[in-house]
């Protein structure tokens, strides 16, 4: 490498580091208020204290959001995962026509703005008299969540060695039992990288959950509600601390299986 | 891919159990395997987005009456979208402020890609996965936060006094369209700069050093080959943060005050507390109109005047 190429190599890392740290800024700040002994959600800060957590624990709205929100983003990741699957397997092993816009219009919820498809939504529901809940939400997240599981998926099932497969219909196993013995263990941690990715998703995602939710809030709308009063937003900050521990769990889990089933079926691809 | 009813031609290596069937019926069974291994997301897209994206279209030529729809098909909803003033200028506001975005991320975002793709050596994924975990914590709490730095009384006017550049503090940040590009452009810059990566990494190595021998210096190697050959991966990355960020919802309402609010603002109105629903779904239809002519538009002009292979 040139002395020159050397040099801008450097003042892109300078940039890029600068880059990061705007990326991090709002992130970090996150816990400096969490544990700031103060009414008041600003600057300076006045001391260490965890008392905002303990509001949380007797907050039971709060419990009931949160309850809401596993049921909905375990609800999504199972069935977001199995339309994933069914995508992703019909298109990495499957030659059929129409195929290219089929998936195309699959993937169509990742580039849509979520308030269409919320009032989208809304709207077929009020017509059919339905009553909005929880259902009604996790309807809208598996469809925006499905595109995510389809494109960890695809990449799974398009490294997946097919001499496997064939292996095992040569020895006596049938299609159904080649699948669940053979294919799903091998593309195992695609899978529960998908069921991480579209749990996170749902778990934070506000407007669909807004517009489509009945009596009950998942936890981002009860946020939603909490951001009004001043009061509230030291707990707020609080709760927003174990939710970025959280879903940093969730996204580190998703990053190892993805990893592995790089390893596994000894390919490559990427989280988006 | 789209060998629509022809026998696709016979494929070695298909293992032994399907290569004895004749070609034509191979397929037929190919075909209708696909079919019916996609048939449940593609229900599912079809029964919960097609439907409901044409019930959309429907219902904004409807009226509302108090409680009831009024299903005599009128204009009179597009009439009032179009010409009343104040529509008119949350459309006109959202797609500028969308514009502004979509240009800031997609800048600020192609150094990053261009330094992952060539320099930073072994540790690519590790800059990769850096760059997507904000987008993974919670977007509320995210934008929110942006209030925090941006405010009166927030981290950058406090610590610009600090170091003195500033007496009294800077009120153009918060409550107004410049937080909500900010945050914005914040909170879309994983979509920008994945893209254009992807794009630059494709790149052929051999075409940069021809490039050099034959006598191109560092500028105009990357004016005329690097980046015309990563403008695929720009306009996917345009066309990524573009088309949402019309519809954003949280951002205008949390740091965009009166002066920063936009159409979704506007739409989520009339579904809710002015409960006209027509109304809504022609600001709705009209807003994804005009987005998607920009689209196009944008892929057009990318492929008459710079030719990108996209």
């Amino acid at each position: 490498m040139s002395a020159g190429a050397r040099a801008k190599g450097r003042w892109l890392r300078a940039y890029a580091v600068t880059y990061l740290i705007f990326l991090y800024a709002p992130v970090l700040l996150l816990p400096l208020f969490a544990f700031n002994n103060s009414a008041v959600v600003a600057f300076p800060l006045k001391g260490f204290t965890t008392r905002h957590f303990s509001v949380l624990w007797n907050t039971p709205v709060l419990h009931e959001a949160v309850f809401n929100s596993l049921y909905v983003g375990l609800s999504t990741a199972m069935l977001s995962t199995i339309l994933g699957i069914c995508a992703a397997r019909a298109s990495a092993r499957f030659d059929f026509p129409g195929k290219k816009p089929i998936i195309g219009f699959i993937m169509l919820p990742l580039v849509l703005p979520e308030i269409i498809v919320a009032v989208a939504l809304l709207v077929v529901l009020v017509q059919l008299g339905l009553k909005l809940s929880l259902w009604t939400v996790v309807l809208g997240h598996v469809l925006v969540c499905t595109p995510f599981s389809y494109a960890i998926l695809n990449s799974a099932f398009l490294n997946l060695d097919r001499s496997l497969e064939e292996a095992s219909l040569d020895l006596g196993e049938t299609r159904l039992g080649t699948f669940f013995r053979v294919t799903l263990p091998l593309v195992a941690p695609g899978v529960i990288a998908s069921l991480l990715i579209a749990f996170t998703i749902s778990l934070d995602e506000f407007i669909i959950a807004f517009f489509l939710t009945g009596t009950e809030p998942t936890l981002p709308v009860y946020i939603w509600g909490q951001l009004r009063f001043v009061a509230k937003l030291p707990s707020v900050m609080a709760l927003g601390f174990i939710l970025l521990i959280l879903s940093l769990a969730l996204l580190f889990a998703a990053e190892f299986f993805r990893r592995r089933s790089e390893r596994q079926t000894g390919g490559q691809g990427g989280f988006l | 891919m789209s060998a629509q009813g022809e026998p696709a031609p016979a494929r070695t290596g298909d293992g032994l159990t399907t290569a004895a069937k004749p070609v034509s019926s191979r397929f037929g069974h190919e075909a209708r395997g696909g079919l019916l291994m996609v048939s449940p997301p593609f229900v599912y897209a079809l029964l919960l987005l097609a439907a409901p994206l044409v019930m959309v279209v429907l219902i904004s030529f409807w009226t509302q009456d108090y409680l009831t729809l009024d299903r005599t098909f009128t204009l009179a909803n597009y009439r009032e979208a179009w010409t009343e003033e104040l529509y008119r200028l949350l459309m006109v506001r959202s797609l500028w402020i969308s514009l502004l975005v979509t240009a800031a991320t997609v800048l600020l975002a192609y150094p990053i890609a261009y330094f992952v793709a060539f320099h930073a050596g072994g540790s690519k994924a590790l800059w990769l996965f850096l760059i997507t975990v904000p987008f993974w914590t919670s977007y509320l709490l995210r934008v929110f936060l942006w209030k925090v730095i941006l405010g009166y009384n927030g981290v950058l006017n406090i610590g610009l006094a600090g170091l003195g550049l500033i007496d009294e503090p800077l009120t153009f940040l918060l409550y107004n369209a410049n937080a909500v590009v900010i945050t914005l452009a914040h909170a879309w810059a994983p979509f920008a700069i994945l893209p254009i990566y992807v794009a630059l990494s494709k790149i052929d190595r051999g075409l940069l050093e021809a490039a050099e021998d034959l006598g191109d210096g560092p500028l105009q190697r990357f004016l005329r080959v690097t980046l015309p050959l990563s403008m695929p991966g720009v306009v996917a990355a345009a066309l990524i943060v573009f088309i949402p960020t019309v519809g954003d919802y949280v951002t205008p309402r949390l740091v965009g005050g009166t002066d920063g609010l936009m159409i979704a603002n506007l739409i989520q109105v009339q579904f809710g507390k002015a409960n006209n629903a027509p109304l809504g779904a022609a600001l709705a239809v009209s807003a994804m109109a005009i987005v998607g002519s920009f689209a196009l538009l944008f892929m057009w002009l990318n492929r008459r005047y710079l030719r990108s292979p996209s």
